[in-house]
């Protein structure tokens, strides 16, 4: 993800470079650009520049957002629940209690969110894992998420979905995969008190 | 030999403008003159933007500091909503409605538009509608759903008051401008230009609004049918977005982005256009790359109705189908090069010289072309998973939409406000308020590209500090506030011009187009005679035909019978093939926009049953519309000078009405497309199908309804051939009535009785509107018929003036034509139900 981003960021300033160059020649010294025909100009700068550009970038782009989707691993991912309504985010695990605001997961390996709402449409982001998946109403979205190591990950609504928007914020704690079990026995406690 | 000339022309010009001027006072209100309107149109825009730039300026001040207790939720949720409805649907569609409306007649060489009380209706339309949703605002009851309005959150569940309404009712009223300039743009470009303007050598600016008035067409009807459903679900309770009874949320989505995503390239193909236009002005040269241009923008209209799911990345589409929409969206950066490479061969090929406007067109180029490589990165599926709904794309919309649209139209402010003023700019204001402008514009926006990369979502009305936004929103404040001063000055800079600019002759930019072959600002009626284009449009000589059409040497350079005359011309080749004669200024579309107004407000309020009054009331006034149109006795082939005639419109084959009904039922076709996408989609995605309910018709009635609303258009075509041979046309047309009569009561017997109940599911709903929709159709079409008859009986038909007649006959082939296939869909639904139940 980061690689195609400065792949875009590095190949987008080179492009405005150029295009600002081209302008500040033709307008400085235009006897110099107009030996390039019309022709050569929306040719080259109008059909082969950008479609050799867009070739490699969709393509690219494509392959790793085949990496990204969750395809069904040889061992099933863990499957927590994340049900959203108006205006908090309630995480389900298959074996246990849910908790609100707070999602538990085991850090160093891939996590499938089943992402729902129980109203409005919101959107399940955690800025650092992953990308973000819409919690749309009459449907279930599933994003895969990882952390690599144990730790504190904010996570927001991204999907504007009333007043209470800017507050929906909810933590994603990743814990050491052996501690797992333990650390979320420990929150349900807590919650529970 | 000079002096006659002078002051020939000057009676020719006395006696014009007796015909066409407006006079001051009250008969301002009635004014239909495309100038007057045009410039209407702009100073409301510049209104709207005022209010859309006011509220920007809140949001920034909220947003200038984390924790800002300044306004809290339900008002900034109001400010961001209005913020980007004025600005898209208030601001900027009418903005470019002004440019063409005052332009458009100007460039190809007419003396008006095709439509000139619809211009007029379209304008009163907008003013109201628009301020419906201001009104809302100071009452403190504005739309709050943001700009989008996706349900649920609009719906009545969620936001139960009148917020939601407004926005509804009060945007699809101002649409009635849009679409109305969309046909008015349409049919006067394809039919009243100067004789021998042929397609190939119009003005590439009226190519640009061609382009862009027919994506107007296909492009608005999917928001006004999403938002006439959404209004029934929240009015009458028809669950077409509420997936508990087999609605979907995502169908709001996929109508609303198939209009918004057109939408973004409506607002930038005129404004492009005007780039296109200027560059080889100041270049000195004609735009390079003429015919390629053309290619590209008509590539672009394609392409942008490909693309509307990079929208909807992230509600779990299928990363494959993504992928298509993916390559679409990066596909249209190619003919958006294309015309960045042929600016730049014209400037390369030219001798660029410098003046105001060819600033905000360097200030266009570096916003738009940033905003431009923004986008082909969001068009990349798992880049957008990770700033969809952030701070990135807040930055990315405005660099393309300000880019690509505010910084071309203050370049063609520059250019054309002298035409207006008949006065020149000073540039003492004009260059620092440029710079401020530009300054402020990169400082608020770029910043917020590294706002969004720090993960800060938008539409929230505050932020915690300490998570690395501060500085950047601060300083995004900051540039806001130099932004609005660089706008103050530009809004001083105007008024100074209109007072104190210098006087010039004629053609102050040395420009080779044919409205600045008129003396400025314009006379009421644009020019004396209407030219013979030899050449390109944009390779014209001005002064030389200025000098000689003010002189009444071109063609309908006299008055006759006090007619607003101005020529139509065969589309393709521009050679002229009728005399069309213009309705002059009336009340009637000042009255009609009252009584919409009053249906909408009726609407708002939930008095329903009032109403039907102002709806009533407006089916009235339209046909009072034609009170003054029509002719009653055949005048056949009209002299217009020059050697050459023509027949007076209505003998016509093709005149601007008969072509405005069918581009008209274009957009009607692609409403009701709109509507069986809609059935089809919700049978395949929506959960909670199939329905428990079947609609259970039976045969014999469905058939007995297709069998007499074709019938009614196989009539009115018979008697339209009866009408040619001599006469025999009244019997058929009320029996074509008659037939509609029965269509509609069948119908409302099928709806009362076959249909299960239109609010226990969506099924039910869709079959309803799908009938209903015929139903109605069918009652304009008795209408139709009966109008035929009327205009028969006072003697406006006969063999040679047959336009009542063939008008009617588009409407009522077009209800048989949607009649049967709604009728169908309604035979066909229930078994596709029963063999595949539903997306889940």
């Amino acid at each position: 993800m980061a690689t195609l981003w400065w792949i875009m960021f590095w190949g987008a300033a080179a492009l405005f470079l150029m295009v600002g160059a081209l302008y500040a020649l033709a307008w400085w010294r235009p006897a110099t650009m107009a030996r390039f025909s019309v022709g050569q100009w929306l040719v080259g700068g109008g059909l082969v520049m950008p479609s050799v550009v867009l070739v490699g970038l969709v393509t690219s782009a494509f392959v790793l957002g085949e990496r990204l989707i969750p395809r069904p691993l040889e061992e099933p991912p863990l499957r927590v629940h994340a049900q959203a309504h108006q205006w908090d985010w309630r995480f389900g695990y298959d074996d246990s209690d849910a908790t609100t605001n707070e999602l538990h997961i085991p850090a160093g390996q891939p996590v499938d969110v089943v992402v729902t709402t129980q109203d409005v449409i919101h959107s399940f982001w955690v800025p650092r894992l992953a990308g973000k998946i819409d919690a749309i109403p009459g449907h279930e979205n599933v994003l895969r998420i990882e952390a690599d190591r144990p730790g504190s990950y904010r996570g927001v609504c991204a999907e504007f979905c009333g007043s209470g928007h800017t507050t929906m914020r909810f933590t994603v704690v990743a814990h050491a995969a052996e501690d797992y079990d333990n650390a979320r026995a420990t929150a349900f406690a807590e919650a529970a008190r | 030999m000079s002096e006659m000339r002078k002051t020939d022309a000057v009676r020719l010009h006395r006696e014009l403008d007796e015909i066409w001027h407006t006079p001051r006072g009250l008969p301002q209100l009635a004014a239909v003159n495309h100038t007057i309107l045009g410039r209407r149109f702009i100073i409301a825009a510049f209104v709207f933007f005022s209010i859309g730039g006011i509220l920007s300026m809140l949001i920034r001040a909220q947003l200038a500091t984390p924790n800002t207790a300044f306004v809290g939720p339900e008002v900034y949720n109001q400010f961001f909503t209005m913020h980007g409805t004025v600005m898209m649907f208030l601001f900027a569609i009418p903005m470019f409605e002004g440019f063409a409306i005052y332009l458009l007649p100007k460039l190809l060489g007419a003396r008006d538009l095709a439509f000139p009380r619809l211009t007029a209706l379209g304008f009163y339309c907008y003013i109201f509608g628009g301020s419906i949703l201001i009104v809302a605002m100071l009452a403190g009851v504005a739309p709050d759903s943001g700009w989008f309005m996706y349900t649920p959150l609009s719906s009545s569940t969620y936001t139960p008051g009148i917020n939601s309404d407004v926005w509804l009712l009060g945007i699809t009223f101002v649409e009635i401008s849009a679409i109305s300039a969309a046909v008015e743009i349409t049919v006067t470009i394809l039919k009243m230009r100067a004789p021998g303007m042929s397609l190939d050598r119009m003005p590439i600016f009226a190519w640009y609004l061609l382009v862009t008035a027919g994506m107007m067409l296909i492009g608005f009807p999917p928001l006004i049918l999403g938002s006439i459903l959404l209004e029934l679900e929240r009015a009458f309770d028809l669950p077409f977005f509420d997936p508990t009874r087999g609605g979907d949320s995502l169908l709001w989505q996929h109508l609303f982005w198939l209009f918004g995503h057109p939408e973004v390239y409506i607002i930038f193909l005129p404004a492009a256009g005007a780039v296109s236009t200027i560059i080889p002005v100041f270049a000195q040269r004609e735009l390079m790359g003429y015919r390629a241009v053309i290619v590209a923008i008509i590539a672009v209209a394609f392409l942008s109705f490909g693309l509307w799911v990079h929208h909807m990345f992230t509600v779990g589409i299928p990363h494959l189908a993504l992928a298509f929409f993916s390559a679409a969206s990066a596909l249209v950066a190619i003919p958006t090069a294309v015309q960045i490479f042929a600016w730049l061969a014209t400037l390369a090929h030219g001798r660029p010289r410098f003046d105001v406007p060819m600033l905000y067109i360097f200030g266009f180029l570096f916003v738009f072309v940033l905003g431009g490589l923004t986008g082909v990165m969001l068009a990349m599926v798992p880049f957008n998973w990770q700033v969809h709904d952030s701070y990135f794309v807040v930055a990315h919309l405005h660099y393309v939409l300000v880019g690509g649209f505010v910084f071309p139209m203050l370049a063609a402010a520059y250019y054309w406000l002298p035409h207006v003023t008949g006065r020149l700019t000073m540039h003492k204001l004009s260059v620092p308020a440029f710079w401020l402008i530009f300054v402020g514009f990169n400082m608020t926006f770029f910043m917020m590209h590294l706002t969004g990369l720090r993960g800060m979502p938008r539409r929230v009305h505050t932020y915690p500090s300490g998570v690395g936004w501060d500085w950047l929103n601060l300083l995004s404040s900051i540039g806001g506030f130099i932004l609005t001063m660089g706008f103050a000055l530009i809004l001083i800079d105007v008024i100074l011009q209109f007072k104190f600019g210098k006087p010039y002759r004629r053609n102050p930019w040395g420009a080779r187009t044919l409205e600045w072959a008129q003396p400025n600002p314009p006379p009421s009626y644009n020019f004396a005679s209407l030219p013979l284009v030899d050449r390109r449009g944009d390779m014209l000589d001005p002064h030389e035909i200025g000098n000689d059409l003010a002189a009444g040497n071109g063609y309908l350079g006299f008055t006759r019978n006090g007619w607003q005359e101005t020529l139509g011309v065969d589309m393709t080749t521009g050679r002229p093939d009728q005399t069309i004669v213009l309705p002059n200024r009336t009340f009637l579309p000042l009255y009609t926009a009252i009584a919409i107004g009053l249906f909408v407000l009726c609407l708002l309020f939930k008095v329903y049953w009032l109403s039907l009054v102002p709806l009533a009331i407006t089916l009235v006034l339209c046909l009072a519309w034609t009170n003054v149109t029509g002719l009653r006795h055949d005048h056949g082939e009209l002299d217009i000078g020059n050697g050459l005639t023509a027949p007076p419109h209505y003998e016509a084959d093709g005149p601007p009405s008969w072509w405005g009904m069918v581009f008209l039922l274009a957009c009607n076709g692609t409403l009701y497309a709109s509507l069986i996408f809609a059935v089809f989609f919700l049978w395949l995605v929506a959960p909670g199908w199939p329905p428990a309910e079947l609609v259970a018709t039976g045969l014999v009635l469905p058939l007995m309804t297709a069998v007499a609303v074709s019938g009614a258009a196989v009539l009115s075509r018979m008697a339209v051939a009866a009408n040619a041979e001599g006469g025999g046309a009244l019997p058929l047309l009320l029996c074509a009535a008659g037939a509609h009569v029965v269509t509609v009561g069948l119908l409302l017997y099928l709806i009362e009785t076959a249909l299960p109940d239109p609010t226990s599911h969506a099924y039910a709903a869709t079959a309803f509107v799908t009938l209903a929709y015929t139903a109605l159709h069918s009652a304009l079409g008795m209408v139709f018929a009966l109008y035929g008859v009327w205009r028969i009986v006072n003697g406006f038909v006969s063999a040679r003036r047959s336009l009542d007649l063939r008008i009617g006959k588009l409407w009522h082939d077009y209800t048989a034509l949607t009649g049967v296939v709604g009728i169908a869909l309604i035979l066909v639904m229930p078994l596709i139900v029963a063999i595949q139940g539903g997306g889940q």
